[in-house]
Protein backbone atom coordinates (compact mmCIF):
# COMPACT_ATOMS: atom_id res chain seq x y z
CA UNK A 1 0.00 0.00 0.00
CA UNK A 2 1.43 3.58 -0.71
CA UNK A 3 1.72 5.90 2.15
CA UNK A 4 -0.62 8.62 2.86
CA UNK A 5 -1.11 11.08 0.28
CA UNK A 6 1.06 9.40 -2.39
CA UNK A 7 -0.06 8.08 -5.57
CA UNK A 8 -2.22 5.26 -4.99
CA UNK A 9 -0.57 3.09 -7.87
CA UNK A 10 -1.04 -0.91 -6.34
CA UNK A 11 1.51 -2.72 -8.54
CA UNK A 12 4.58 -3.03 -6.40
CA UNK A 13 7.01 -1.78 -9.95
CA UNK A 14 5.54 -0.31 -13.43
CA UNK A 15 8.73 -1.40 -15.15
CA UNK A 16 8.54 -3.52 -18.48
CA UNK A 17 11.92 -4.35 -18.42
CA UNK A 18 13.40 -7.83 -17.40
CA UNK A 19 14.76 -6.29 -14.18
CA UNK A 20 15.00 -9.67 -12.44
CA UNK A 21 17.31 -11.40 -14.67
CA UNK A 22 20.03 -9.73 -13.39
CA UNK A 23 19.79 -10.45 -9.25
CA UNK A 24 18.73 -13.95 -10.57
CA UNK A 25 22.34 -14.21 -12.14
CA UNK A 26 24.17 -12.71 -9.26
CA UNK A 27 21.98 -15.29 -6.93
CA UNK A 28 22.70 -18.37 -9.41
CA UNK A 29 26.71 -17.58 -9.62
CA UNK A 30 27.23 -16.81 -6.21
CA UNK A 31 25.26 -19.81 -5.12
CA UNK A 32 27.59 -21.92 -7.45
CA UNK A 33 30.38 -20.34 -6.10
CA UNK A 34 29.70 -20.51 -2.07
CA UNK A 35 28.70 -24.29 -3.00
CA UNK A 36 31.96 -25.30 -4.67
CA UNK A 37 34.31 -23.46 -2.43
CA UNK A 38 32.64 -24.49 0.92
CA UNK A 39 32.76 -28.09 -0.81
CA UNK A 40 36.51 -27.76 -1.24
CA UNK A 41 36.89 -26.03 2.15
CA UNK A 42 35.69 -29.14 3.68
CA UNK A 43 37.52 -31.87 1.92
CA UNK A 44 40.94 -31.32 3.22
CA UNK A 45 42.48 -32.99 -0.22
CA UNK A 46 43.47 -32.95 -3.29
CA UNK A 47 44.60 -29.27 -2.49
CA UNK A 48 48.61 -29.84 -3.61
CA UNK A 49 49.79 -30.90 -6.93
CA UNK A 50 53.58 -30.43 -6.51
CA UNK A 51 54.62 -27.14 -7.52
CA UNK A 52 51.28 -26.03 -7.03
CA UNK A 53 48.89 -24.96 -4.32
CA UNK A 54 45.05 -24.45 -4.37
CA UNK A 55 44.38 -20.77 -3.63
CA UNK A 56 41.93 -21.85 -0.97
CA UNK A 57 44.36 -23.47 1.01
CA UNK A 58 47.01 -20.79 0.97
CA UNK A 59 48.91 -19.57 3.12
CA UNK A 60 48.41 -23.36 4.32
CA UNK A 61 49.68 -22.50 8.12
CA UNK A 62 49.34 -26.31 10.01
CA UNK A 63 52.02 -29.08 10.17
CA UNK A 64 49.17 -31.29 8.60
CA UNK A 65 49.22 -29.55 5.24
CA UNK A 66 50.73 -31.47 2.09
CA UNK A 67 53.91 -29.91 0.48
CA UNK A 68 55.85 -27.65 1.84
CA UNK A 69 54.32 -24.12 0.36
CA UNK A 70 54.39 -22.14 3.32
CA UNK A 71 55.69 -21.72 7.19
CA UNK A 72 53.59 -24.25 9.53
CA UNK A 73 52.65 -22.52 12.50
CA UNK A 74 51.44 -24.91 14.69
CA UNK A 75 49.43 -28.23 14.33
CA UNK A 76 45.53 -28.45 14.31
CA UNK A 77 43.17 -31.24 14.67
CA UNK A 78 43.55 -34.02 12.06
CA UNK A 79 39.78 -33.57 11.04
CA UNK A 80 39.99 -29.72 10.25
CA UNK A 81 40.79 -28.54 7.07
CA UNK A 82 43.86 -26.06 6.83
CA UNK A 83 41.71 -23.98 4.30
CA UNK A 84 38.83 -23.23 7.75
CA UNK A 85 41.72 -21.32 9.16
CA UNK A 86 42.48 -18.50 6.51
CA UNK A 87 39.16 -18.36 4.54
CA UNK A 88 37.52 -16.23 7.09
CA UNK A 89 39.84 -13.24 5.25
CA UNK A 90 38.99 -13.80 1.86
CA UNK A 91 35.87 -14.36 3.07
CA UNK A 92 35.31 -10.97 4.96
CA UNK A 93 36.71 -8.86 2.19
CA UNK A 94 33.73 -9.92 0.03
CA UNK A 95 30.81 -9.81 2.43
CA UNK A 96 32.40 -6.42 3.39
CA UNK A 97 32.94 -4.98 -0.57
CA UNK A 98 31.00 -2.47 -1.40
CA UNK A 99 30.08 -3.88 -4.22
CA UNK A 100 29.42 -6.97 -3.43
CA UNK A 101 26.82 -5.61 -0.89
CA UNK A 102 25.15 -4.14 -3.26
CA UNK A 103 25.11 -6.98 -4.77
CA UNK A 104 23.84 -9.51 -2.39
CA UNK A 105 21.33 -7.06 -0.51
CA UNK A 106 19.69 -6.50 -4.23
CA UNK A 107 19.72 -10.24 -5.19
CA UNK A 108 19.37 -11.62 -1.67
CA UNK A 109 17.85 -9.54 0.34
CA UNK A 110 16.06 -7.75 -2.03
CA UNK A 111 16.32 -4.68 -0.63
CA UNK A 112 15.53 -3.78 -3.44
CA UNK A 113 15.63 -6.15 -6.06
CA UNK A 114 15.72 -3.64 -8.55
CA UNK A 115 15.66 -0.21 -8.97
CA UNK A 116 12.26 1.08 -8.47
CA UNK A 117 11.21 -2.09 -7.63
CA UNK A 118 9.34 -2.33 -4.15
CA UNK A 119 11.02 -4.24 -1.50
CA UNK A 120 9.21 -7.01 0.70
CA UNK A 121 10.22 -5.77 4.13
CA UNK A 122 8.17 -4.12 6.25
CA UNK A 123 11.25 -2.08 8.09
CA UNK A 124 14.09 -1.10 7.35
CA UNK A 125 17.53 0.22 9.31
CA UNK A 126 20.01 -0.37 7.12
CA UNK A 127 23.70 -0.51 8.08
CA UNK A 128 22.60 1.85 11.14
CA UNK A 129 23.02 -1.12 13.63
CA UNK A 130 24.25 -4.69 14.95
CA UNK A 131 25.40 -6.93 12.85
CA UNK A 132 25.02 -4.89 9.44
CA UNK A 133 27.29 -1.60 11.52
CA UNK A 134 29.90 -4.08 11.20
CA UNK A 135 30.57 -3.51 7.55
CA UNK A 136 32.33 -0.52 8.35
CA UNK A 137 35.39 -2.68 9.11
CA UNK A 138 36.17 -3.06 5.05
CA UNK A 139 38.99 -1.60 5.63
CA UNK A 140 40.46 -4.19 8.20
CA UNK A 141 40.36 -7.02 5.55
CA UNK A 142 41.44 -5.35 2.81
CA UNK A 143 44.89 -4.56 4.97
CA UNK A 144 44.39 -8.60 5.41
CA UNK A 145 43.86 -8.93 1.62
CA UNK A 146 46.69 -7.18 0.74
CA UNK A 147 48.70 -9.74 2.67
CA UNK A 148 47.05 -12.69 0.96
CA UNK A 149 48.01 -10.82 -2.24
CA UNK A 150 51.35 -10.81 -1.63
CA UNK A 151 51.22 -14.88 -0.65
CA UNK A 152 49.10 -15.89 -3.70
CA UNK A 153 52.28 -13.95 -5.68
CA UNK A 154 54.53 -15.43 -3.78
CA UNK A 155 52.96 -19.12 -4.12
CA UNK A 156 52.91 -18.27 -8.19
CA UNK A 157 56.23 -17.50 -8.51
CA UNK A 158 57.04 -20.51 -6.80
CA UNK A 159 55.34 -22.42 -9.87
CA UNK A 160 58.33 -21.45 -11.49
CA UNK A 161 59.88 -24.83 -10.43
CA UNK A 162 59.00 -28.61 -11.78
CA UNK A 163 57.85 -31.47 -10.34
CA UNK A 164 61.01 -31.97 -8.48
CA UNK A 165 61.47 -28.89 -6.97
CA UNK A 166 63.87 -27.44 -9.98
CA UNK A 167 63.51 -23.93 -10.70
CA UNK A 168 63.62 -22.21 -14.25
CA UNK A 169 60.40 -24.32 -15.51
CA UNK A 170 57.03 -23.15 -16.53
CA UNK A 171 53.05 -24.80 -16.69
CA UNK A 172 50.10 -23.54 -17.37
CA UNK A 173 49.13 -24.03 -13.68
CA UNK A 174 52.23 -21.22 -13.24
CA UNK A 175 50.11 -19.24 -15.97
CA UNK A 176 46.80 -19.84 -13.86
CA UNK A 177 48.15 -19.02 -10.22
CA UNK A 178 49.84 -15.93 -11.88
CA UNK A 179 46.77 -14.73 -13.30
CA UNK A 180 44.45 -15.23 -10.19
CA UNK A 181 46.78 -13.49 -8.31
CA UNK A 182 47.21 -10.26 -10.58
CA UNK A 183 43.08 -10.59 -10.52
CA UNK A 184 42.94 -10.77 -6.71
CA UNK A 185 45.02 -7.86 -6.66
CA UNK A 186 43.79 -5.69 -8.59
CA UNK A 187 40.43 -6.49 -6.56
CA UNK A 188 41.86 -5.66 -4.07
CA UNK A 189 43.33 -2.43 -5.08
CA UNK A 190 40.73 -1.30 -6.96
CA UNK A 191 38.51 -1.29 -3.83
CA UNK A 192 36.58 1.72 -2.74
CA UNK A 193 38.48 1.69 0.81
CA UNK A 194 41.86 1.26 -0.47
CA UNK A 195 40.85 4.59 -2.75
CA UNK A 196 39.94 6.35 0.52
CA UNK A 197 43.19 5.24 1.61
CA UNK A 198 46.05 6.21 -0.81
CA UNK A 199 44.39 9.77 -0.89
CA UNK A 200 40.43 9.80 -0.83
CA UNK A 201 40.78 11.05 2.65
CA UNK A 202 42.45 14.32 1.80
CA UNK A 203 40.51 17.60 0.76
CA UNK A 204 43.89 19.38 -0.53
CA UNK A 205 45.69 16.63 -3.28
CA UNK A 206 47.93 19.90 -4.21
CA UNK A 207 49.76 19.48 -0.92
CA UNK A 208 50.25 15.29 -1.48
CA UNK A 209 50.92 15.02 -4.98
CA UNK A 210 52.35 11.64 -4.72
CA UNK A 211 48.83 10.67 -2.91
CA UNK A 212 46.95 12.64 -5.57
CA UNK A 213 48.87 10.38 -8.28
CA UNK A 214 48.09 7.41 -5.97
CA UNK A 215 44.58 8.01 -5.97
CA UNK A 216 44.08 8.83 -9.39
CA UNK A 217 45.55 5.80 -10.59
CA UNK A 218 43.24 3.74 -7.64
CA UNK A 219 39.88 5.31 -9.11
CA UNK A 220 40.98 4.60 -12.53
CA UNK A 221 40.90 0.87 -11.09
CA UNK A 222 38.17 1.39 -9.20
CA UNK A 223 35.83 1.89 -11.84
CA UNK A 224 36.13 -1.25 -12.96
CA UNK A 225 35.55 -2.68 -9.30
CA UNK A 226 32.81 -4.49 -10.10
CA UNK A 227 34.25 -6.43 -13.15
CA UNK A 228 37.14 -7.28 -11.17
CA UNK A 229 35.06 -8.83 -8.19
CA UNK A 230 33.69 -10.96 -10.85
CA UNK A 231 36.49 -12.10 -12.80
CA UNK A 232 38.83 -12.85 -9.49
CA UNK A 233 35.94 -15.01 -8.76
CA UNK A 234 36.23 -16.95 -11.30
CA UNK A 235 39.92 -16.98 -11.62
CA UNK A 236 39.97 -18.23 -8.00
CA UNK A 237 37.91 -21.02 -8.18
CA UNK A 238 39.16 -21.69 -11.48
CA UNK A 239 42.96 -21.89 -10.59
CA UNK A 240 41.42 -23.90 -7.74
CA UNK A 241 39.89 -26.62 -9.66
CA UNK A 242 42.66 -26.81 -12.14
CA UNK A 243 44.86 -27.83 -8.94
CA UNK A 244 42.15 -30.34 -7.89
CA UNK A 245 42.48 -32.09 -11.36
CA UNK A 246 46.20 -32.20 -11.31
CA UNK A 247 46.32 -33.43 -7.64
CA UNK A 248 43.43 -36.14 -8.57
CA UNK A 249 45.63 -37.06 -11.77
CA UNK A 250 42.71 -36.40 -14.31
CA UNK A 251 44.95 -34.17 -15.92
CA UNK A 252 48.78 -33.70 -16.05
CA UNK A 253 49.80 -30.20 -15.82
CA UNK A 254 50.51 -28.73 -19.82
CA UNK A 255 54.34 -27.99 -19.26
CA UNK A 256 55.69 -24.83 -21.33
CA UNK A 257 59.49 -25.00 -20.44
CA UNK B 1 6.75 9.70 -39.57
CA UNK B 2 3.41 9.69 -37.29
CA UNK B 3 1.97 6.45 -35.54
CA UNK B 4 -0.58 6.60 -32.33
CA UNK B 5 0.93 5.46 -29.18
CA UNK B 6 -1.07 3.82 -26.86
CA UNK B 7 -0.27 6.12 -23.42
CA UNK B 8 -1.44 4.87 -19.81
CA UNK B 9 -1.34 8.34 -17.47
CA UNK B 10 -2.12 8.12 -13.77
CA UNK B 11 -4.46 10.97 -13.14
CA UNK B 12 -5.65 11.93 -9.51
CA UNK B 13 -4.32 13.45 -6.76
CA UNK B 14 -4.06 12.46 -2.90
CA UNK B 15 -7.68 11.15 -2.29
CA UNK B 16 -7.12 8.70 -5.59
CA UNK B 17 -7.13 8.35 -8.83
CA UNK B 18 -6.02 5.52 -11.56
CA UNK B 19 -4.11 5.19 -14.84
CA UNK B 20 -5.89 6.11 -17.38
CA UNK B 21 -5.70 5.34 -21.23
CA UNK B 22 -5.42 7.54 -24.12
CA UNK B 23 -4.23 7.09 -27.94
CA UNK B 24 -2.14 9.59 -29.00
CA UNK B 25 -0.11 10.62 -31.85
CA UNK B 26 3.84 10.41 -31.83
CA UNK B 27 6.09 12.13 -34.17
CA UNK B 28 9.56 11.49 -35.25
CA UNK B 29 12.24 13.00 -33.19
CA UNK B 30 9.67 13.83 -29.64
CA UNK B 31 10.35 12.76 -26.45
CA UNK B 32 7.63 11.47 -23.59
CA UNK B 33 7.03 15.06 -22.60
CA UNK B 34 6.10 16.42 -26.08
CA UNK B 35 3.56 13.45 -26.11
CA UNK B 36 1.88 14.68 -22.62
CA UNK B 37 1.49 18.31 -23.49
CA UNK B 38 -0.18 16.83 -27.27
CA UNK B 39 -2.30 15.03 -24.50
CA UNK B 40 -2.74 17.83 -22.72
CA UNK B 41 -3.76 20.08 -25.77
CA UNK B 42 -5.80 17.99 -27.55
CA UNK B 43 -7.66 15.26 -24.92
CA UNK B 44 -6.98 16.07 -20.78
CA UNK B 45 -6.86 19.86 -20.57
CA UNK B 46 -6.78 19.54 -16.66
CA UNK B 47 -4.00 17.49 -17.19
CA UNK B 48 -1.49 18.92 -14.49
CA UNK B 49 2.49 18.50 -15.20
CA UNK B 50 5.79 19.97 -13.78
CA UNK B 51 7.74 21.61 -16.66
CA UNK B 52 10.10 24.01 -17.65
CA UNK B 53 13.13 24.20 -20.27
CA UNK B 54 12.83 21.13 -22.04
CA UNK B 55 16.32 20.90 -22.43
CA UNK B 56 17.12 18.38 -18.92
CA UNK B 57 18.56 21.12 -17.11
CA UNK B 58 16.04 22.51 -15.06
CA UNK B 59 14.42 19.22 -13.49
CA UNK B 60 11.38 19.91 -13.25
CA UNK B 61 9.61 17.19 -15.48
CA UNK B 62 10.48 14.09 -13.14
CA UNK B 63 8.25 11.28 -13.53
CA UNK B 64 8.51 7.60 -13.88
CA UNK B 65 7.90 6.20 -17.03
CA UNK B 66 7.64 2.68 -17.45
CA UNK B 67 7.94 2.51 -13.72
CA UNK B 68 11.41 3.84 -14.01
CA UNK B 69 12.25 7.61 -12.83
CA UNK B 70 13.32 9.77 -15.67
CA UNK B 71 13.13 13.22 -16.94
CA UNK B 72 9.90 12.96 -19.58
CA UNK B 73 11.88 15.60 -21.69
CA UNK B 74 14.92 13.25 -22.10
CA UNK B 75 13.06 10.46 -22.56
CA UNK B 76 13.00 9.52 -26.13
CA UNK B 77 9.58 8.05 -27.96
CA UNK B 78 12.04 6.28 -30.68
CA UNK B 79 13.12 3.76 -26.66
CA UNK B 80 9.85 2.15 -27.49
CA UNK B 81 8.54 -0.34 -29.78
CA UNK B 82 5.40 1.71 -31.57
CA UNK B 83 3.04 -0.80 -30.11
CA UNK B 84 4.81 -0.65 -26.79
CA UNK B 85 2.29 0.96 -24.15
CA UNK B 86 4.19 3.97 -22.37
CA UNK B 87 3.07 4.23 -18.93
CA UNK B 88 3.43 7.63 -17.24
CA UNK B 89 3.05 7.95 -13.33
CA UNK B 90 4.52 10.90 -10.85
CA UNK B 91 7.07 10.31 -8.56
CA UNK B 92 5.65 7.82 -6.16
CA UNK B 93 8.13 8.89 -3.21
CA UNK B 94 6.72 11.92 -2.55
CA UNK B 95 3.10 13.00 -1.83
CA UNK B 96 1.14 13.58 -4.67
CA UNK B 97 -0.82 17.01 -5.48
CA UNK B 98 -2.19 16.23 -8.72
CA UNK B 99 -1.71 14.15 -12.13
CA UNK B 100 2.05 13.75 -12.31
CA UNK B 101 2.62 16.89 -10.09
CA UNK B 102 4.29 15.80 -6.65
CA UNK B 103 4.56 18.03 -3.54
CA UNK B 104 8.52 18.33 -3.35
CA UNK B 105 9.11 19.87 -0.45
CA UNK B 106 10.69 17.07 1.70
CA UNK B 107 13.67 17.78 -0.34
CA UNK B 108 13.61 21.29 0.50
CA UNK B 109 13.35 21.14 4.59
CA UNK B 110 16.32 18.40 4.34
CA UNK B 111 18.13 21.03 2.18
CA UNK B 112 17.69 23.82 4.66
CA UNK B 113 18.92 21.02 7.59
CA UNK B 114 22.38 20.64 5.87
CA UNK B 115 25.16 22.86 7.85
CA UNK B 116 26.00 25.76 5.15
CA UNK B 117 29.85 26.30 3.71
CA UNK B 118 32.11 27.09 6.59
CA UNK B 119 35.03 28.62 4.74
CA UNK B 120 38.68 29.29 6.47
CA UNK B 121 39.45 32.93 6.91
CA UNK B 122 40.31 34.73 3.90
CA UNK B 123 44.18 35.66 3.26
CA UNK B 124 45.78 38.41 3.89
CA UNK B 125 45.06 40.00 0.61
CA UNK B 126 41.68 39.16 1.01
CA UNK B 127 41.19 36.29 -0.88
CA UNK B 128 40.18 32.57 -0.83
CA UNK B 129 43.07 30.55 -3.01
CA UNK B 130 42.47 26.42 -3.80
CA UNK B 131 43.75 24.47 -6.46
CA UNK B 132 41.64 23.15 -9.20
CA UNK B 133 42.76 19.52 -8.19
CA UNK B 134 41.40 20.23 -4.89
CA UNK B 135 38.04 21.21 -5.91
CA UNK B 136 37.46 19.01 -9.28
CA UNK B 137 35.86 16.21 -6.86
CA UNK B 138 33.18 18.70 -5.29
CA UNK B 139 32.57 19.84 -8.66
CA UNK B 140 31.22 16.86 -9.95
CA UNK B 141 28.26 16.98 -7.78
CA UNK B 142 27.74 20.92 -8.54
CA UNK B 143 25.98 19.37 -11.96
CA UNK B 144 23.35 18.52 -9.79
CA UNK B 145 19.97 20.26 -11.19
CA UNK B 146 17.97 18.54 -8.00
CA UNK B 147 15.49 16.62 -10.17
CA UNK B 148 14.91 14.38 -7.31
CA UNK B 149 14.88 11.51 -9.26
CA UNK B 150 17.67 10.16 -6.75
CA UNK B 151 15.56 10.76 -4.01
CA UNK B 152 12.68 8.97 -5.51
CA UNK B 153 14.13 5.69 -6.54
CA UNK B 154 16.39 5.32 -2.86
CA UNK B 155 14.09 2.26 -1.43
CA UNK B 156 14.94 3.75 1.99
CA UNK B 157 12.23 6.41 1.37
CA UNK B 158 10.25 4.91 -1.15
CA UNK B 159 9.37 2.37 0.44
CA UNK B 160 9.55 3.17 4.21
CA UNK B 161 8.22 6.47 4.37
CA UNK B 162 9.29 6.74 8.22
CA UNK B 163 12.43 6.97 7.08
CA UNK B 164 12.02 10.45 6.06
CA UNK B 165 12.30 11.91 9.46
CA UNK B 166 15.83 10.79 9.90
CA UNK B 167 17.26 9.97 5.93
CA UNK B 168 18.10 12.81 3.97
CA UNK B 169 18.62 10.86 0.58
CA UNK B 170 21.41 10.61 -1.68
CA UNK B 171 21.16 14.07 -3.01
CA UNK B 172 22.09 15.62 0.43
CA UNK B 173 24.22 13.03 1.77
CA UNK B 174 26.42 13.71 -1.59
CA UNK B 175 25.68 17.50 -0.91
CA UNK B 176 27.56 16.89 2.86
CA UNK B 177 30.59 14.91 1.08
CA UNK B 178 31.02 18.27 -1.73
CA UNK B 179 30.79 20.35 1.38
CA UNK B 180 33.59 18.10 3.51
CA UNK B 181 36.26 17.67 0.72
CA UNK B 182 35.96 21.19 -0.17
CA UNK B 183 39.48 22.51 0.88
CA UNK B 184 38.33 25.68 2.12
CA UNK B 185 35.13 24.37 4.19
CA UNK B 186 36.52 24.24 8.00
CA UNK B 187 33.54 22.34 9.52
CA UNK B 188 33.81 18.86 10.15
CA UNK B 189 29.95 16.99 8.72
CA UNK B 190 31.10 13.44 9.64
CA UNK B 191 29.31 12.94 12.65
CA UNK B 192 26.05 15.16 11.43
CA UNK B 193 26.36 12.46 8.28
CA UNK B 194 25.73 9.52 10.53
CA UNK B 195 23.78 10.88 13.23
CA UNK B 196 21.28 13.42 11.76
CA UNK B 197 21.37 12.48 8.04
CA UNK B 198 21.46 8.73 8.21
CA UNK B 199 24.13 7.83 6.40
CA UNK B 200 24.15 4.33 7.65
CA UNK B 201 20.73 4.06 5.91
CA UNK B 202 22.14 3.80 2.69
CA UNK B 203 23.31 0.01 1.49
CA UNK B 204 24.70 1.01 -1.41
CA UNK B 205 22.27 -0.22 -4.74
CA UNK B 206 23.56 2.59 -6.65
CA UNK B 207 20.32 2.90 -7.56
CA UNK B 208 20.62 7.01 -7.33
CA UNK B 209 23.16 6.73 -9.87
CA UNK B 210 21.39 4.56 -11.94
CA UNK B 211 19.18 7.28 -12.78
CA UNK B 212 21.13 10.47 -12.34
CA UNK B 213 20.49 12.58 -15.92
CA UNK B 214 23.61 13.92 -14.92
CA UNK B 215 25.78 11.29 -14.97
CA UNK B 216 27.01 11.48 -11.17
CA UNK B 217 28.54 9.02 -9.81
CA UNK B 218 26.65 9.50 -6.28
CA UNK B 219 27.86 6.23 -4.71
CA UNK B 220 31.32 6.05 -5.65
CA UNK B 221 32.36 9.44 -5.61
CA UNK B 222 30.21 10.58 -3.11
CA UNK B 223 28.16 8.40 -0.71
CA UNK B 224 30.75 5.77 -0.03
CA UNK B 225 34.00 8.21 0.42
CA UNK B 226 31.49 10.15 3.10
CA UNK B 227 30.83 6.68 4.40
CA UNK B 228 34.71 6.18 4.63
CA UNK B 229 35.38 9.51 6.25
CA UNK B 230 33.03 8.35 8.55
CA UNK B 231 34.85 5.04 9.77
CA UNK B 232 37.73 7.20 9.92
CA UNK B 233 35.89 9.12 12.62
CA UNK B 234 33.78 6.55 14.10
CA UNK B 235 35.19 3.06 13.27
CA UNK B 236 38.38 2.87 12.88
CA UNK B 237 40.53 2.70 16.21
CA UNK B 238 43.96 3.20 14.51
CA UNK B 239 42.68 6.35 12.62
CA UNK B 240 41.20 7.61 15.70
CA UNK B 241 44.47 6.65 17.69
CA UNK B 242 46.37 8.69 14.96
CA UNK B 243 44.84 11.78 15.20
CA UNK B 244 45.08 11.65 19.04
CA UNK B 245 48.33 11.44 19.13
CA UNK B 246 48.97 13.90 15.99
CA UNK B 247 50.21 11.33 12.95
CA UNK B 248 47.41 12.01 10.89
CA UNK B 249 48.36 14.58 7.92
CA UNK B 250 45.53 17.25 8.14
CA UNK B 251 42.59 16.96 5.62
Amino acid sequence: MPAPRRAAIAERTLRTDRWWVQPLVTVVVLVLFIAYSTFRAFQNAYYYAEPYISPFYSPCITTRCEGDSFPEFFTGPVWISPAIYILVLPLGIRLTCYYYRKAYYRSFWLSPPACAVAEPHRRYTGETRFPLIGQNVHRYFLYAALLFNLILFYEAFRGFRDETGEWGHMGLGTLILLVNAVMLFLYSVSCHSCRHIVGGRLNNFSRHPLRYRAWGLVSKLNARHMQYAWVSLLTVALADFYVFLLATGTITDLRFF
Amino acid sequence: MTYDATFRVWRGDAAGGDLQTFTVAVNEGEVVLDVIHRLQATQAGDLAVRWNCKAGKCGSCSAEVNGRPRLMCMTRMSTFAETETVTVTPLRTFPVIRDLVTDVSYNYEKAAQIPAFAPRPREADGSHRMQQVDVERSQEFRKCIECWLCQDTCHVIRDHEENKRSFAGPRFLIRLAELDMHPLDERDRRDAAQDEFGLGYCNITKCCSEVCPEGIHLTDNGIIPLKERVVDRRFDPLTWLGSKIGRRPSR
